[in-house]
C-alpha cells in the first residue's frame, strides 16, 4: 500500500499520510527483491511516509550502493519494514497540491475521483 | 473462498498464468498489479506463485472487500486500492508485471483497450491480458502501433461461459472465445 502512495496514484506527489491506525504484517526477508525495487523508490517520499506512520529508523541519505550490499543487511531490513511491513489501516492520503483527502478504510485507499475532478 | 461478485474467470486461467510463470519468470519475486481485480482471483494466484508484492485495483468497493476476505482466507498479503484504471496516475514503469481480465468493451466500447494502454505504460516486464478472440487483429495492431508494446503474442485460446450476471446481459448464458495475451512493453 505504501508503494502505491509512494509512486503517486493521483496528481500531486507524494501523498501525505494521515495515520489513525496502522498494522505491521511481517514478510519474509528477500534481499534480492529489495535491491531490485530500490531504484524505483523515491527515497525522500518513503522516509516521510514511514515517519508519518511513526517509523523514524530510515536514514535520510542513502549511500548507494554500499548500504544495499552491506553484509549485515541492516539497511535492507529497515527498508523492508518501511516498504512492505507497515500498512496504513485507517486514515487518509492527502494530495500535497490540492489538499484533497483520500480516505483509507480497512487498509483500502479510496482513490476514486468525483466527476468534476476527472 | 468467498464467492466473487463480478468475476467471470474460468478456473483454468490461474493455471495458464502458472504455465506462463514457468516459461517467462514474470511473477515470482516480482511486483505484480491486477487491474480490475474484482474478487482478487488473478492477484491472489500471483501471490501464490510467489509474487513479492501484489496490488489489486478495482472501482468497486464490494469486490475489494471480497478480495480482502479471500486474501485473508488464503493467508496471502495483497494490497488493494479503489481506483478507476483510467485515472491511474502512476509515474513511469512502477510495477514489473500487470495481470488483468479487463471488461471486454462489449458494452462500453474500448474499455479493454483503455486498460491495456495504461498497463503497457506502468509495467516494465510484461502484461498478461484477456481479450475476445474476435478482436485479435485489432489488439495486436493497436498494442504495437499505439500502446508502447514491443511484442504481442497470444499464449492460448480459451472459452468463457459468461453467465447472466447483469441486467444488460440479454441472453441467459453466452459462450465466447477469449485469448490470453502476453505483451512486452518497450523499456523506458
Amino acid at each position: 500500500m505504501l508503494f502505491c502512495n509512494i509512486k503517486g496514484v493521483t496528481n500531486g506527489f507524494p501523498l501525505r499520510i494521515e495515520m489513525e491506525k496502522f498494522v505491521v504484517k511481517e514478510v519474509e526477508f528477500n534481499a534480492d527483491f529489495l535491491r531490485n525495487v530500490f531504484p524505483k523508490i523515491e527515497w525522500k517520499a518513503l522516509v516521510d511516509a514511514a515517519q508519518s506512520m511513526g517509523y523514524a529508523e530510515l536514514p535520510k541519505d542513502t549511500e548507494w550502493p554500499t548500504m544495499l550490499l552491506d553484509d549485515s543487511n541492516e539497511f535492507l531490513k529497515k527498508f523492508q519494514h518501511a516498504l512492505l511491513e507497515l500498512h496504513l489501516e485507517e486514515g487518509a492520503l492527502i494530495c500535497p497540491e490540492t489538499g484533497r483527502r483520500f480516505p483509507v478504510n480497512k487498509g483500502i485507499p479510496n482513490m476514486l475521483l468525483h466527476e468534476d475532478e476527472v | 473462498m468467498a464467492v466473487g461478485g463480478t468475476g467471470t474467470i474460468p478456473n483454468r486461467i490461474p493455471h495458464r498464468i502458472s504455465n506462463a510463470e514457468n516459461s517467462f519468470g514474470d511473477v515470482s519475486g516480482k511486483v505484480v498489479a491486477d487491474f480490475g481485480c474484482g474478487c482478487g482471483t488473478l492477484g491472489l494466484a500471483s501471490a501464490l506463485l510467489g509474487a513479492e508484492y501484489v496490488i489489486g485495483i478495482d472501482v468497486d468497493s464490494q469486490s475489494l472487500e471480497i478480495a480482502s476476505i479471500n486474501a485473508e482466507d488464503l493467508e496471502l498479503d495483497i494490497n488493494l486500492v479503489q481506483c478507476d484504471i483510467n485515472n491511474l496516475q502512476w509515474r513511469g514503469q512502477t510495477v514489473d508485471t500487470v495481470i488483468m481480465n479487463p471488461p471486454f468493451g462489449t458494452r462500453k466500447k474500448g474499455a479493454d483497450m483503455n486498460f491495456l494502454s495504461v498497463a503497457l505504460k506502468v509495467a516494465s516486464q510484461a502484461v498478461y491480458s484477456l481479450h475476445k478472440t474476435t478482436t485479435r487483429e485489432h489488439i495486436k495492431k493497436t498494442a504495437l502501433r499505439d500502446f508502447n508494446a514491443k511484442s504481442a503474442e497470444v499464449i492460448c485460446e480459451l472459452r468463457f461461459d459468461v453467465p447472466q450476471l447483469y441486467k444488460f446481459h440479454k441472453k441467459k448464458e453466452v459462450d465466447i472465445a477469449v485469448d490470453l495475451w502476453r505483451f512486452v512493453p518497450l523499456k523506458e
